[in-house]
């Protein structure tokens, strides 16, 4: 091989390492950081992941918002019709969150099986609801 | 085969998974109540709130019950075609008036022109649940069976309207 | 009546943008010269229906015409004049016009600004533009009419979305859009070139502005967006990584690819194919965002009214015009050859490297991006969260920071570790020195804040070396005077970088959140802040009722007092709550106070209070990235071009 041929290879070899390591890097990233998304019946029926964050959506049941203590705890009911999760937040609400509506909480079970959210998120539509939610509905309809 | 047709294969790939994306559209799974006995309900009407109607009035007619709210945006892009429904005198379009003020929704009624035969009241959702409504609009057409013959989520569209409403309509009047 | 006269121009548009597109790239393939003159006027004709078009609907807003259902949708009588305007581009069918009126300008300034550019290859490029415009305006006619009617008429309109009822918003479409569409012309020369064979350094320097400008607007069109949601949505960020964000953010990142790229291509006639890729790779990733935000294949707290036959129509043109582009690419770009071997010590190997880089980002950002459709595709659902972004983003452009320095002071063709290694060791020293003293006079030491201060006076201070070189030895003014804009704006831009990096860098380590619960005259403390409430009142103002919120702060020290009034809205119409924060902005901090929800019927409510150090210098650093953008651009040597008549271009190549 003449010095340029090796030095090509060099470098071509340099960047395949770098590429693939590169690759590994941004796949394993991306699957500590993937959230998945469940239903109010698939967190019943325990198929939230228990280490993680996920994201569970349904509609807010009507008369369930309540706010215990002086804090800024508020709690409240989220259901697909099926099943029901109590959900726990603290901290200010969105605005369009309303009971009968469809919004989407990050977080994780606690202890007791209620879902303690991290962030509430209703999107700015009264319309809205949330798309996996939706389908998730649907596929369900669709097997029974 | 040369290295710069790459681009070309990794686009195609990609619009691939993106063509994937646009045919999964929530609205075309049929819904399970399809062909079962539409759920009963009796409520008040919003124009006469001291008399109910009934799903058992409806009995022997093919109708179409359209699920609306006045806080609903999407509802106002439908009305133009629910009224275009209307005025074609097939069938008596009942709206499901859900989770609602009253009085928002007869103002909304006349702002927007009313194309309903009669509305029900749906204040706190429960009829909206046993037909298993989970956003607005929705409209249902319903045999003279009593069954639930077709279910639309989200806005009917004037195609909507002309390719599916319109036909499982005269279908089942034929 | 004036409505349809709107609907009429856009279908003369349509037809003129089918003549413009046709009638010269055939003469310029067949050589026929009467057709290749046609270029620019049916250029400039095709802006003038669109414009009369965009006129017709605007008068439609003015005019209160509730006929018209886009205007019942999206105004209202009580609506303001200024949102009357921008709302014409508030929902999908408008904000599609105003697409389509930016590209038949943009279109309009090639034919008017480019006398230099041989004619052939103007009306290739006026041919790719008329092309795409022919996209748009069938996309606009068959599923978006803005002009349809609803009859009987509403009485009343439905009115503007009330986050749309901003001034930063009603400016953010048309700056992003002029961004977005501006890459269009670099797009179309890349193809024109292509197609000719042409791909040079004169092909660089006819493109380089063009990409400058449309990169300038892009910058500015996401900063507007990125302050728009710090102070309108109530939540105090800036950047959620939220798909519609990528979609705007990957055609920047690209943008700047392109920018450096055809540096090199102009320079040193290298890197030609890559060049003429990464700018067809900018107009794609302009028209994917605008597939993934209209589409409804994404979820996104922003997404416009979907509706799946206009994915499809934009996925047809999506594979028409980059599957047609790309394929033109691997038919042609084997054909062009570097005029020049490029070494990895020199400036255009730095420059190759950042190419990289960028690349790598925007595959990164793309990954995660699309990655839940391909989830979806097994079966799963999924959304990424935004530390992997924030990951993938930190890791791939730090080392691109450290590579800015080096490059500004590296030589062109080949350099020597020797002679960069006596530049580059001060400035290292001073950045390393400098960055870890600032970081330990923050409230807490944090390697993350020494890292971002070290990265930030890098590259300020390699950029003053820079300058500095230039001067080193000459009478100051004659030479700053003799300095080519060009070197300014390249400045500018890098410095911008630092000031973004000092942002980003300390709000996101020293912001202080606070959610509180608060009584009307509770006091508390927030970063040597006293916020004391003072109760709300209702007011009631044009189209919505507001709750307003009394508050007054105070320094620890007492020498600093503000009163802030945040407001919590109901748009009457829409019934919708809309959040009004309140801020006291400053160079060095800003103070934010948002109304959460009442708590119960003493007056109580949700406070929340933010104190954001330094959070200005976010936006600053992009409004300077931005204004280096429109300074290169002004480069003596463009205007030397545009002067010129045809003929000179190529002594002008020569001589500079």
């Amino acid at each position: 091989m003449t010095p340029a041929r090796k030095k090509r290879l060099a470098l071509v070899v340099l960047m395949v390492a770098g590429v693939s390591v590169g690759v590994s890097f941004a796949l394993q990233s991306l699957n500590q950081n993937i959230m998945f998304f469940k239903t109010p019946s698939e967190v019943r029926a325990g198929e939230a992941p228990a280490d993680r964050l996920f994201r569970v959506g349904g509609m807010v049941v009507a008369g369930s918002v309540s706010r215990p203590g002086d804090g800024l705890t508020v709690q409240f009911d989220l259901t697909d019709n099926e099943e029901q999760v109590t959900v726990k937040y603290t901290g200010i609400l969105p605005d369009l969150f309303r009971e009968g509506q469809g919004i989407i909480a990050n977080g994780r079970l606690d202890a007791r099986g209620d879902f303690v959210a991290e962030e509430v998120l209703a999107k700015h539509d009264e319309n809205y609801m949330p798309p996996e939610l939706a389908e998730m509905h649907k596929a369900r309809e669709a097997q029974q | 085969m040369n290295r710069f047709i790459m681009p070309l294969v990794i686009f195609a790939l990609m619009v691939g998974l993106l063509g994937y994306g646009l045919s999964l559209d929530p609205k075309k799974v049929p819904s399970p109540l399809i062909d079962k006995a539409a759920p009963a309900f009796s409520l008040a009407m919003l124009d006469a709130p001291q008399k109910q109607l009934s799903t058992a009035d409806m009995m022997g007619q093919v109708w179409v019950l359209n699920v609306w709210a006045s806080w609903c945006v999407s509802c106002r892009d439908e009305h133009e075609v629910i009224t275009r429904l209307a005025r074609e005198n097939l069938v008596a379009v009942i709206g499901l008036n859900y989770k609602d003020d009253p009085g928002e929704a007869e103002r909304w009624l006349r702002q927007f022109g009313n194309p309903y035969a009669t509305s029900v009241i749906d204040r706190d959702g429960r009829v909206g649940i046993d037909w298993g409504v989970y956003g607005v609009p929705e409209t249902f057409v319903i045999g003279a069976d009593g069954a639930i013959k077709y279910k639309h989520i989200g806005p009917v569209t004037n195609e909507s309207l002309e390719a599916e409403v319109l036909p499982v309509i005269r279908e089942l009047l034929s | 009546m004036i409505p349809e006269i709107g609907h009429l121009a856009l279908i003369i548009a349509l037809c003129v943008a089918l003549v413009q597109a046709i009638v010269p790239l055939a003469g310029a393939s067949l050589g026929i010269q009467r057709w290749v003159n046609l270029a620019v006027p049916s250029a400039l004709a095709q802006l003038l229906f669109v414009a009369i078009s965009y006129a017709c609907l605007t008068w439609a807003f003015l005019a209160h015409d509730f006929s018209v259902l886009y205007v019942a949708q999206n105004s209202n009588s009580e609506l303001p004049l200024i949102y009357r305007i921008s709302g014409v581009w508030g929902s999908h069918e408008g904000s599609l016009l105003l697409w389509a009126l930016v590209l038949a300008g943009w279109a309009g300034a090639v034919a008017v600004f480019t006398p230099s550019v041989p004619r052939v290859m103007r009306a290739r490029v006026l041919g790719v533009l008329g092309l795409v415009c022919v996209g748009f305006l069938l996309f606009i006619i068959i599923t978006s009419n803005p002009f349809e009617r609803l009859l009987p008429a509403a009485p009343e309109g439905s009115d503007l979305n009330p986050l749309l009822q901003d001034i930063g918003l009603a400016i953010h479409p048309p700056m992003l859009y002029l961004g977005y569409v501006g890459f269009s012309v670099a797009f179309a020369f890349a193809i024109a070139a292509l197609i000719s064979g042409q791909v040079d350094s004169a092909w660089a320097r006819w493109a380089r502005p063009w990409t400058n400008i449309a990169w300038m607007f892009l910058t500015l069109g996401i900063a507007l967006g990125s302050w728009w949601a710090y102070y309108e949505l109530g939540w105090g960020g800036w950047w959620f990584w939220d798909p519609v964000e990528n979609a705007s953010f990957m055609p920047w990142l690209i943008g700047t690819a392109l920018m450096h790229s055809l540096a090199i291509t102009e320079k040193r006639g290298t890197f030609k194919a890559w060049t003429a890729l990464l700018a067809i790779f900018a107009f794609a990733l302009s028209l994917l965002g605008t597939f993934l935000v209209r589409s409804g294949v994404l979820t996104s707290v922003h997404a416009f009214a979907t509706d799946p036959e206009r994915g499809v129509f934009i996925l047809g043109f999506l594979v028409v015009v980059v599957g047609g582009s790309l394929a033109l690419y691997a038919w042609r770009a084997p054909l062009l050859k570097s005029a020049a071997k490029t070494e990895l010590l020199s400036r255009d190997g730095a420059l190759l490297l950042n190419n990289v880089f960028l690349a790598v980002v925007t595959a990164a950002i793309l990954l995660g991006t699309l990655y839940p459709i391909a989830i979806d595709a097994m079966g799963g659902k999924i959304s990424v969260g935004p530390p992997y972004f924030n990951l993938m983003f930190f890791a791939l452009t730090a080392p691109l920071g450290v590579l800015i320095g080096i490059g500004m002071l590296l030589r062109w063709k080949s350099d020597s570790i020797a002679r960069l290694r006596g530049k580059l060791w001060l400035p290292a020293v001073l950045a390393v020195v400098g960055g870890f003293g600032l970081s330990l006079v923050q409230p807490q030491w944090h390697f993350a804040a020494a890292a971002g201060l070290v990265m930030a006076l890098w590259i300020a201070l390699t950029a003053g070396l820079a300058l500095y070189d230039r001067v080193r030895g000459r009478a100051l003014g004659s030479a700053l005077r003799s300095t080519p804009a060009g070197f300014y704006g390249m400045l500018l831009g890098h410095v911008g970088v630092a000031v973004f990096i000092v942002g980003v860098t300390l709000t996101s380590l020293y912001t202080v959140e606070r959610d509180l619960r608060m009584a009307p005259g509770d006091t508390y403390s927030v970063a040597g802040y006293e916020f004391t409430f003072r109760g709300v009142r209702q007011y009631d103002i044009h189209n919505y009722t507001a709750t307003r919120g009394g508050f007054s702060v105070r320094s620890e020290s007492g020498n600093y007092n503000i009163d802030l009034f945040p407001e919590k809205r109901i748009y009457r119409v829409q019934k919708m709550p809309m959040t009004e924060a309140a801020i006291d902005a400053g160079l060095t901090r800003d103070l934010f106070i948002a109304l959460g929800e009442p708590l119960d019927s003493a007056g109580t409510w949700a406070v929340r209070v933010y104190y954001k150090p330094f959070i200005r210098w976010i936006w600053l650093g992009a409004l300077i990235m931005g204004i280096g953008g429109i300074v290169a651009a002004s480069d003596r040597r463009y205007r030397r071009l545009v002067r010129s008549r045809a003929g000179d271009a190529a002594a002008n190549e020569a001589a500079s």
